[in-house]
C-alpha cells in the first residue's frame, strides 16, 4: 500500500482500477517492484506481448483485405519482434534480477535497441527505429492499460494516473468512464485542474512521483477531500474508503436539494452565484446546479485545437451557451490565449517568459483579424438571450482597454453595414487581474460597465509566483494580506463608482473565502458549477454582519498562514467537516 | 557466389546426432536484411531444432540468434554483406543449407 499527499483540485472520493497514461510519448517512470510481485510482472509481460500480437494480427488481416498482402507484410516484422524469445528473455531477466516493473524493463530493453538503430549508417535500416518505437508503444500500452484514444471506449470505471494531462486530453474526459484522476504535476489553478473541477472528476494533482508507484490494473483510491491518493490499499483501508465514498455521495445529494433555494444570508443579503464555463453545453448544466447565470465563459477552449474556429463556428458556440443559460446573464470573455500551442505557433520566436509575454488581450490586439472575427461572432450571438456581456482579459493599461473597445466599435460598424443584427448596447467589462489595473481601478471603472476580479492571475502577478509550478505553490496564496487588501480596494472602488464587481478566480469557489468575500462587500461570485451548492449552503447559514466582522479581523493579520488558520476555523463552524 | 566452409567440430561425430555446421554467403538482395528478408529468414530458421547463429563478417560483431527478428535486424546487414551462418543441433546441416539457399536466392522475394 502506497499513500501520497497532493493538492485536491476537484472534490470527491473515487475508488477504481488504475490506467496509467503518459502524456509525454510514454516516458516510463523507473519503477521497482517488491520481490513477491515479480511473478505478477512476468505474467503481465506475457499477457502484454500476447495482447500486442493479437492486436497486430487483426490489423494485419484488415490491411490485407483492404490493401493486399504486400501492404500487410509490414506487420510481420513487428509480430516477429514480439514473438522473439530472446528479447522476451532479456526483459524477463530485468524483472527477475533487478525487480523492474514489466513496463520499465520493456522500455529499458527497447530503448537500447533504438539507440543501436540510431548508429546505423544505412538509412533504410536506421529508419527501423520508428518501427521499434511503434512496437514499444504498443507493448507499453498493453502493459499500462488503455491508451488515450482507447479511453473513449472504456467499459468500466477507472482512475486515470498520469504525469500530466494536456488540455485536449482533459477535454476528452467527460465522454469517458474516468472516475478519478491523479497527476504528478500541476497546481490548483492550472487549466487542467479547472476542467477537472468543471467535469466533477475527483482529482488530486502535484503528487510528484505517483506514476512510479502504480501499474495499470492496480486499485487506486483518490481522496480529493483529504488531498491523498492510495495505491493498492489493503482490505481494511478499502472498506473504510467505501464508507467515506458513500457518505460523500449522501452529502452532495443533500447539497443538490438546495438547488432551487436562493443564495441569501440569514440577514437577507442576496448573493449572485454565477458559473465559470469552458464549453457551451456547460451553461445548461450550470443552471441545473443552481447558477444564476454564466459569470465567465472562457472562450479560449474553442481555440485549443489544430484548426482555428471560423466566425460561424464561434457564433454557434456562443449562441448555444447563451441559449443554454435560458435568459440568464452570460458574460463572454474574449480569448485568453497565452503560452500555448496557438500563440507559440504564431509567434516568431519562443518567448523566454510567456506569462509576461504576448498573451491574452495583448495577443488579441496583435492579431486583430482573429480578434475581430471573435467580436463579430459574439455580437451576432448577443440577441440570443437576456443580458449578454462582453469582457476583455488581462487589461493592464487604459490605452489597451481603449484599443480593445475601438476594435469592438469597428466590428459593430461592419455588422451594421452588412445589415446583421446585434445588441448595440451590449455591456462591456474587463478582468481586474493585473496589479496595474487594480491600482488604477478608479480610472478603469469609469470606462467599463463591470469588472470581474481574476484572482488566479492577480495573485500570481502580485506575488511573483507561477500558479502552475508546484515548487513555488507555497508562495501562491489567495490569503496573502497584500492580495486581500487589493481585493478589498477593488470592491470598494467599484462600489463608489457604481460599477458592478464580481470575482471569478478559483477563490470564489473555495468555502474558506466565502465569509471573507461577503464581508468585503462582494455580491457576485463566479465559480466552477460544481462548487455552487456548497457555497450556497455556506451563504444560507451565515449572516452578512458576521461576515463583515470576519473580514475586518482577517485583514488585521500579518501573514497568509494566520489568515488561513482563522478563516478555516470560522468556516468550520458553519460547514460539515467533510467538505473542507 | 557461395563459398562453403563446412566445419565439423571436434565433438560432432562422437555424439552422433549433434552436428555443428557453418557456411558463408553474401547478401545480394538490394534491400539487405530488411524487414521482409529478416522475417523470411526467421520463419525458415524456426523450422529447425538446431540453434542457429549469424555473424556479419563485414562488421565483425558478435554473432546473433538466427531465430530473432530483432537481432537479425540489428546486424545491420546491407547488400554485399558477407554472413557466416552456423548451426548446432541434430538438423544443423539441413538448417544451414536451407538458410544459405534462402539468402542466395534473394529470400524468394521479387526485387
Amino acid at each position: 500500500m502506497d499513500k501520497l499527499s497532493g493538492i485536491a483540485v476537484s472534490p470527491g472520493v473515487a475508488i477504481a482500477e488504475a490506467v496509467v497514461l503518459d502524456a509525454e510519448e510514454l516516458r516510463i517512470p523507473r519503477r521497482i517492484v517488491p520481490p513477491e510481485e515479480v511473478a505478477t510482472e512476468i505474467e503481465r509481460l506475457d499477457r502484454g506481448i500476447a495482447d500486442s500480437i493479437a492486436g497486430l494480427e487483426s490489423q494485419r488481416t484488415s490491411v490485407r483485405n483492404s490493401l493486399g498482402a504486400n501492404a500487410a507484410d509490414v506487420f510481420n516484422w513487428h509480430i516477429g519482434v514480439l514473438n522473439d524469445a530472446g528479447q522476451r528473455r532479456e526483459i524477463a531477466e530485468l524483472i527477475k534480477e533487478r525487480f523492474y516493473s514489466a513496463a520499465y524493463a520493456t522500455s529499458t530493453v527497447m530503448r537500447k535497441q533504438q539507440r543501436r538503430f540510431l548508429s546505423m549508417t544505412d538509412p533504410l535500416l536506421a529508419e527501423r527505429i520508428r518501427d521499434v518505437q511503434d512496437i514499444e508503444r504498443r507493448l507499453l500500452r498493453n502493459l499500462l492499460g488503455a491508451s488515450g484514444e482507447d479511453m473513449a471506449h472504456l467499459t468500466r470505471e477507472i482512475i486515470l494516473v498520469a504525469h500530466d494531462l494536456s488540455t485536449s486530453q482533459t477535454a476528452l474526459l467527460p465522454e469517458t468512464k474516468v472516475a478519478g484522476v491523479a497527476l504528478d504535476v500541476g497546481g490548483p489553478t492550472s487549466h487542467t485542474a479547472i476542467l477537472l473541477r468543471s467535469w466533477g472528476h475527483p482529482a488530486v494533482v502535484g503528487l510528484n512521483e505517483f506514476t512510479g508507484m502504480v501499474s495499470g490494473g492496480d486499485t487506486v483510491i483518490v481522496d480529493a477531500v483529504h488531498h491523498v491518493v492510495i495505491a493498492n490499499p489493503d482490505e481494511e483501508v478499502l472498506e473504510q474508503y467505501r464508507v467515506r465514498q458513500a457518505s460523500y455521495v449522501r452529502l452532495t445529494d443533500e447539497l443538490g436539494s438546495l438547488r432551487d433555494l436562493p443564495a441569501v444570508t440569514q440577514d437577507d443579503v442576496t448573493i449572485q452565484l454565477m458559473a465559470n464555463i469552458e464549453y457551451p453545453r456547460e451553461a445548461e448544466a450550470s443552471v441545473r446546479k443552481g447558477a444564476d447565470g454564466v459569470g465567465l465563459y472562457r472562450t479560449e477552449f474553442l481555440f485549443l485545437r489544430e484548426v482555428e474556429p471560423d466566425e460561424d463556428e464561434q457564433y454557434a458556440a456562443y449562441a448555444a451557451a447563451i441559449r443554454g443559460a435560458g435568459g440568464r446573464p452570460v458574460t463572454i470573455r474574449t480569448f485568453d490565449l497565452g503560452a500555448d500551442k496557438v500563440t507559440q505557433k504564431k509567434s516568431l520566436e519562443q518567448e523566454r517568459n510567456p506569462m509576461l509575454g504576448v498573451r491574452s488581450i495583448r495577443f488579441s490586439l496583435q492579431h486583430l483579424g482573429m480578434f475581430k472575427i471573435q467580436l463579430r461572432a459574439i455580437l451576432r450571438a448577443s440577441p440570443e438571450g437576456g443580458g449578454v456581456r462582453l469582457m476583455f482579459p488581462l487589461i493592464s493599461s487604459l490605452i489597451e482597454l481603449r484599443q480593445a473597445k475601438m476594435t469592438l466599435r469597428d466590428a459593430m460598424e461592419d455588422l451594421e453595414e452588412e445589415g446583421i443584427t446585434f445588441c448595440p448596447d451590449i455591456e462591456v467589462g474587463m478582468m481586474m487581474e493585473t496589479p496595474a489595473a487594480a491600482t488604477q481601478c478608479r480610472q478603469f471603472a469609469r470606462e467599463v460597465s463591470f469588472v470581474s476580479i481574476g484572482t488566479n492571475d492577480l495573485i500570481q502577478y502580485m506575488l511573483a509566483a507561477d500558479r502552475g509550478n508546484e515548487r513555488v505553490s507555497r508562495y501562491y496564496s489567495a490569503a496573502h494580506p497584500a492580495v486581500l487588501r487589493t481585493i478589498r480596494d477593488i470592491i470598494r472602488t467599484c462600489g463608489r463608482e457604481g460599477v458592478q464587481c464580481s470575482l471569478c478566480g478559483e477563490m470564489a469557489g473555495e468555502p474558506m473565502y466565502t465569509l471573507l468575500l461577503i464581508g468585503l462587500g462582494l455580491r457576485t461570485f463566479s465559480m466552477a458549477p460544481n462548487n455552487i451548492p456548497e457555497i450556497k449552503k455556506l451563504i444560507r447559514s451565515c449572516t452578512a454582519a458576521k461576515a463583515e466582522r470576519v473580514a475586518r479581523r482577517a485583514l488585521t493579520f500579518d501573514t497568509d498562514q494566520q489568515v488561513v488558520n482563522y478563516l478555516r476555523l470560522e468556516t468550520l463552524k458553519l460547514l460539515p467537516v467533510d467538505l473542507i | 557466389m557461395v563459398s562453403e566452409v563446412i566445419e565439423k567440430g571436434p565433438g560432432t561425430h562422437v555424439s552422433g546426432s549433434i552436428e555443428q555446421v557453418a557456411r558463408e554467403v553474401t547478401i545480394t538482395h538490394r534491400q539487405g536484411f530488411h524487414t521482409r528478408p529478416v522475417m523470411k529468414f526467421v520463419d525458415m530458421a524456426q523450422r529447425f531444432v538446431a540453434e542457429i547463429s549469424v555473424v556479419s563478417l563485414t562488421r565483425e560483431e558478435e554473432a546473433v540468434d538466427g531465430k530473432s527478428a530483432m537481432e537479425l535486424m540489428l546486424l545491420g546487414a546491407t547488400q554485399g554483406t558477407r554472413l557466416r551462418i552456423s548451426a548446432v543441433g541434430p538438423d544443423a546441416a539441413g538448417a544451414v543449407d536451407a538458410l544459405v539457399e534462402l539468402v542466395r536466392t534473394c529470400f524468394d522475394l521479387d526485387e
